[in-house]
């Protein structure tokens, strides 16, 4: 004990003497979570849209009214020919034109049908998408309004109610602020722990501290725990400011999601402590952390909804903690799960604790070869 | 191997190979109690992997010893406790201060409270370092890191240390006083196993090994070894050109090396190194200059079993 406090002290010394690496701890989450809180919006709203109206009638007028006031699209202009929308699609300036025929009052009020075009940029698939579905409701709420006669006479026949629950406003700072904690955790856990023992093998201090009768538990040990105290600190540090700046609340029991992060945070630790039995550098036990991350942020659910996966990425995803992760805090954050409900997530992340922990500790060896 | 309580350090045929090269090669030795025994060999002759293997951080790959007892292949963990080792290049934490590095290095071998409180002044007191206890040990200068480190050796008081060229880039005075302290330690009754590239400090050994190219090549009191060397030294203060082209020639001769205005010169016992020279002048034309004999020293045996070893290699 006396050894692993020893060890725990000292590594708690070097980080208060080491403030750029301290100052970054702090300000890796504050600035992540003001760039993903405020200037990320998945839901992407005020679409540049352009016209061009072959019918000019006040009800060709009125459609594009219409679509305009979904909040979707912005009409900034008209255009006269087709030439012209095409250049201005080309050149970005519009990323929507709405094709409005000639005669198209006129059909509609003979009853003819009429097709109305909606011309998207796909470059964008995500900022287009609402655009097609903002103009794909209006004209199916038209045609059926047109098929029953006048609208305010009879109720229609099947109507949808969709009720959004936990984030009724379907804020993407919701999403994002739990999932930034799992990010900001799994990013600091490994880079530390490989960064820590690397440098020790860097500087030439490793070899004094295994010829000492330490034993690798010990050693492994009181290197990591001070790093769980960092991890709790940055979690709470996330969650501070996501309530304060984003008015995320957490819904659930925090006691229940600060336990259940001690196990997340130990398998980030297990791998951070296996980078550095290969890692001889610091920056070796960098560059492996910014090769881990990757996928962390792409598979775990962290930005683009796993659902939408090929099989092999979402089996993939499936070993990350990360993502295990990600699905207990915005389960008890967002939704105010309890254990029962995630019971089956744990029991998948407590599997990959001890895989990693068992790896990380038959690598790692208390000599030099 | 017998099990004498008083060797404290015993290896047979004891190897290291790192892939292809053969660092260390069957090297068998044995170290008494209060012994101060040096390693001596030009760099990369395999002492600090000879160490590293003595102090269980690097496994043989052939051969076997025992440190304190303990085998160090299978026990590596029992040898820790009992040794202290001052590694070849500073290893001290740079951003931790003296007193700082002291009290972990304390904590590492188990020691707390009073005793470690105890321990470390006491240390500090030792080597002169109470008046930097605060100071940061990476902006000490050489000489006293070397202390530092010597200080975190001794800390838990280890019946045996391992000290990998403690005194390199340290000056002449302090390294006297370090000495010093080495010979202290042994007269209390530790054991001191120390590799150094100084002559003057291999005089200062009981014992030596000469390794060379993994190899050990002599093994003996200073005074056996240059015995065993047999070696006999002139010198003579006159220097020409073509004397020294005379006298590199000479097959007489081990050694012809310029000191200054002076040229020493080494030949085996059964030749006279004085006449040697004298005859070299004569042949040179050079004139007569006083020739001395003086006695030959470890670095004279040292140079010419190098030489010998890389003849017939
Ligand atoms: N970990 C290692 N991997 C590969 N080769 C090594 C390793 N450690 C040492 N060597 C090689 O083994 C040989 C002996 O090295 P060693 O450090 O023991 O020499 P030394 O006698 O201590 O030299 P010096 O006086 O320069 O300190 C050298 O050729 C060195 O390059
Ligand atoms: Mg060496």
């Amino acid at each position: 004990m006396t050894r692993l406090l020893a060890i725990a002290w000292k590594e708690l010394i070097q980080l208060r003497r080491d403030r750029p690496t301290l100052a970054m701890m702090v300000m890796l989450p504050i600035m992540q979570l003001l760039l993903f809180g405020w200037a990320i919006d998945t839901d992407v709203r005020h679409i540049p849209t352009t016209v061009l109206d072959f019918d000019r009638t006040a009800a060709s007028r009125e459609l594009a009214h219409s679509l305009e006031a979904t909040g979707s699209c912005d009409v900034i202009g008209a255009v006269h020919d087709p030439a012209e929308l095409s250049r201005a699609l080309r050149s970005g300036a519009a990323r929507v034109g709405l094709v409005i025929p000639a005669r198209y009052a006129e059909h509609l009020a003979h009853g003819h049908p009429v097709t109305v075009q909606l011309v998207v940029d796909g470059s964008d698939p995500q900022s287009v998408s609402s655009a097609t579905t903002a103009a794909g409701g209006l004209i199916a709420q038209r045609a059926l309004a047109l098929v029953m006669g006048t609208a305010a006479l009879r109720e229609p026949p099947l109507s949808l109610e969709a009720t959004t629950w936990y984030n009724p406003d379907l804020r993407s700072a919701v999403n994002i602020v739990p999932g930034l904690v799992g990010i900001i955790l799994t990013m600091t856990m490994v880079m530390l722990t490989a960064m820590a023992i690397a440098r020790e093998r860097e500087r030439g201090t490793l070899e004094q501290l295994v010829v000492s009768p330490i034993k690798r538990w010990e050693l492994i040990l009181g290197k990591i725990l001070p790093f769980v105290v960092i991890g709790y600190v940055q979690m709470t540090l996330i969650l501070t400011v996501g309530r304060l700046a984003f008015d995320v609340p957490v819904v659930g029991s925090l006691a229940l999601l600060y336990a259940l992060a001690f196990g997340f945070i130990a398998a980030n630790l297990a791998i951070g402590l296996f980078f550095s039995t290969i890692a001889r550098t610091q920056q070796q036990a960098m560059q492996m952390t910014f090769f881990f991350i990757l996928p962390n942020m792409l598979l775990s659910g962290f930005m683009f909804p796993r659902d939408g996966m090929p099989r092999p990425a979402q089996r993939l995803s499936e070993i990350l903690p990360l993502t295990h992760f990600l699905r207990i805090i915005r389960g008890i954050a967002l939704r105010g799960a309890g254990f029962d409900d995630l019971r089956g997530e744990l029991g998948k992340l407590a599997v990959i604790l001890c895989v990693l922990v068992v790896l990380s500790s038959l690598r790692f060896r208390k000599n030099l070869s | 191997m017998d099990a004498d309580p008083d060797l404290v350090v015993q290896t047979e045929h004891l190897g290291r190979r790192f892939g292809k090269l053969e660092a260390v090669r069957d090297v068998s030795f044995s170290v008494r109690r209060g012994e101060i025994f040096g390693i001596l060999g030009p760099n990369g002759a395999g002492k600090s992997t000879t160490i590293r293997m003595l102090c269980g951080l690097l496994v043989p790959t052939s051969g076997r010893g025992t440190v304190a007892g303990f085998d160090i292949a299978r026990e590596p963990e029992l040898v820790k406790t009992r040794i202290g080792y001052m590694t070849q290049r500073f290893s001290l934490y740079e951003d931790l201060t003296v007193q700082e590095n002291l009290h972990f290095y304390a904590g590492l071998y188990g020691l707390s409270g009073r005793r470690r409180r105890d321990r470390v002044g006491t240390v500090l007191e030792r080597n002169g370092l109470t008046g930097r206890a605060a100071q940061l040990s990476g902006t000490l200068s050489g000489g006293w890191k070397q202390r530092v480190a010597l200080a975190c050796a001794m800390l838990h008081e280890p019946p045996l240390v391992f000290l990998d060229e403690p005194t390199a880039g340290v000056d002449p005075v302090s390294r006297r006083t370090f000495w010093d302290e080495i010979h202290r330690l042994a007269s209390d009754g530790t054991t001191v196993i120390v590799t150094t590239h100084y002559m003057d400090e291999a005089e200062r050994c009981h014992r030596l090994a000469f390794v060379f190219r993994g190899a050990l090549l002599d093994l003996g009191t200073p005074a056996e070894i240059l015995q065993r060397r047999g070696l006999r030294v002139a010198e003579t203060v006159a220097e020409s050109r073509a004397m020294l082209e005379v006298l590199r020639a000479d097959p007489r001769v081990e050694e012809v090396a310029p000191f200054g205005a002076r040229l020493r010169v080494t030949t085996r016992a059964a030749h006279d190194p004085a006449a040697v020279i004298r005859e070299a002048q004569a042949r040179s034309g050079a004139p007569h200059a006083d020739v001395t004999e003086v006695r030959a020293d470890l670095e004279d045996a040292f140079v010419s079993m190098v030489r010998d070893d890389a003849r017939t290699a």
